[in-house]
């Protein structure tokens, strides 16, 4: 399989563009930075198209550890290798780390005042807002899967069924039908 | 004072302790499918309830400070280390609480990834690793689809909570399909908030 050949890849001209990047995206992810990730290095950046950035969230989602931080992982290392890997993964966690520090040291003053504790509320409700939209934006990465549209649907029903309103525990639920939909895949390429 | 602060306790550490620390999250890293948070209970059960190293409110703040805070959520392992360390002395002992956490939970998780990662892309042909990808691609999709919803739903389905699912609904609707920067939306979020209004 050969893949097409690309008109201008854009990508980070420098192990410091790939730190400032992250460190810029992780700041402004309050409630999740994968909303934040997909729309400023694939909508904005164009660093990587739709279909490679699914790709590579598959892995750092079904690999142990917290998920963005997989993904800044392998992000990275996709242009520098583990020089890379490591630069991406500094800028997600090092600015974040002193902010969060800085808030637990004024938490207690602040985490009673209603004002705070609504706006909290509010943000929080945006977050899922912008979690579940970047799931809506991606699935049109789906077009060109090998599955083919409707049994990506129907696999992409199961799962929000089982995980958003049957609750089954998320391992049970990638492992699970991750399988099923592996092993369709896998018969589909052959062909 | 706050009543947290008065019954945190005061803990002596010495290098064993330490090393402790260290042990369990590495022996939690990998088990984190899911994410870190996933681990959340086992942490309690050992920090709070066997060790006594956090109070309950320590525990749970440190949750919800990382969660309001911008940036992964795993930086709640960061505080949690932060707040061992400062029961066991001050400021310094707690900086070596929140590296002594975070490396012991992202070491063996990031090492593995990096290695599957890097295997993967050198057999990226392979029909076994392409089947891995188009197969869990529809999934990891629906996946954030239904965080969201989860997220939505743990605000509670009474009537009154209306205003929090149209927010939420509203800026899904926004994101998906404007170009609006999700800053100006975090802060109309958090302004709502504020005054009450959601």
């Amino acid at each position: 399989m050969t893949l097409p050949t690309h008109e201008h890849r854009a990508q980070p001209r420098s192990l410091t563009d790939l730190f400032v990047s992250f460190s810029l995206l992780a700041l402004q992810g309050f409630g999740g930075v994968l909303a934040v990730v997909q729309r400023e290095l694939v909508e904005k950046k164009r660093w990587m198209t739709r279909e490679e950035f699914v790709e590579d969230w598959a892995v750092a989602q079904i690999m142990p550890g917290p998920n963005v931080v997989n993904l800044s992982l392998m992000i990275g290392s996709r242009y520098f290798g583990f020089k890379g890997a490591m630069a991406a993964l500094a800028g997600m966690l090092a600015a974040p780390l002193v902010v969060v520090l800085l808030l637990a040291l004024v938490y207690a003053q602040f985490a009673d005042h209603p004002g705070v504790q609504g706006a909290l509320r509010g943000m929080a409700a945006v977050a899922a807002g912008l979690i579940a939209a970047t799931g809506l934006k991606l699935f049109g990465a789906l077009q060109k899967n090998a599955l083919g549209l409707p049994l990506c649907t129907g696999l992409g029903v199961l799962c929000f069924v089982a995980v958003g309103l049957l609750r089954w525990p998320l391992a049970d639920v990638l492992l699970g039908l991750g399988v099923v939909a592996c092993a369709l895949a896998y018969q589909r390429l052959e062909r | 004072m706050t009543q947290a602060s008065q019954l945190a306790p005061q803990l002596v550490f010495v290098w064993q302790d330490w090393a402790t620390l260290f042990v369990h999250y590495l022996s939690l890293s990998l088990l984190a499918i899911g994410g870190a948070i996933t681990t959340a209970s086992d942490m309690h059960r050992f920090l709070v309830d066997e060790q006594h190293w956090l109070t309950d409110a320590q525990f749970n703040a440190s949750i919800a400070i990382a969660q309001a805070a911008p940036g992964p959520n795993v930086l709640f392992i960061a505080l949690m280390g932060w707040n061992v360390g400062l029961n066991a002395g001050g400021m310094l002992s707690g900086l070596l609480g929140v590296f002594t956490a975070m490396l012991g939970m992202l070491i063996p998780s990031t090492t593995l990834t990096y290695l599957a990662a890097q295997w993967g892309h050198r057999n990226r042909e392979r029909r076994a690793v392409r089947a891995f990808k188009q197969g869990m691609a529809p999934i990891v999709v629906a996946l954030l689809v239904a965080t969201g919803w989860v997220l939505t739903a743990a605000n509670g389905s009474s009537m009154k909570n209306w205003p929090l699912w149209l927010l939420t609904g509203l800026t899904a609707l926004i994101v998906w399909r404007t170009q609006m920067h999700l800053l100006w939306l975090l802060a109309a979020g958090a302004l709502l908030g504020w005054f009450g209004l959601v």
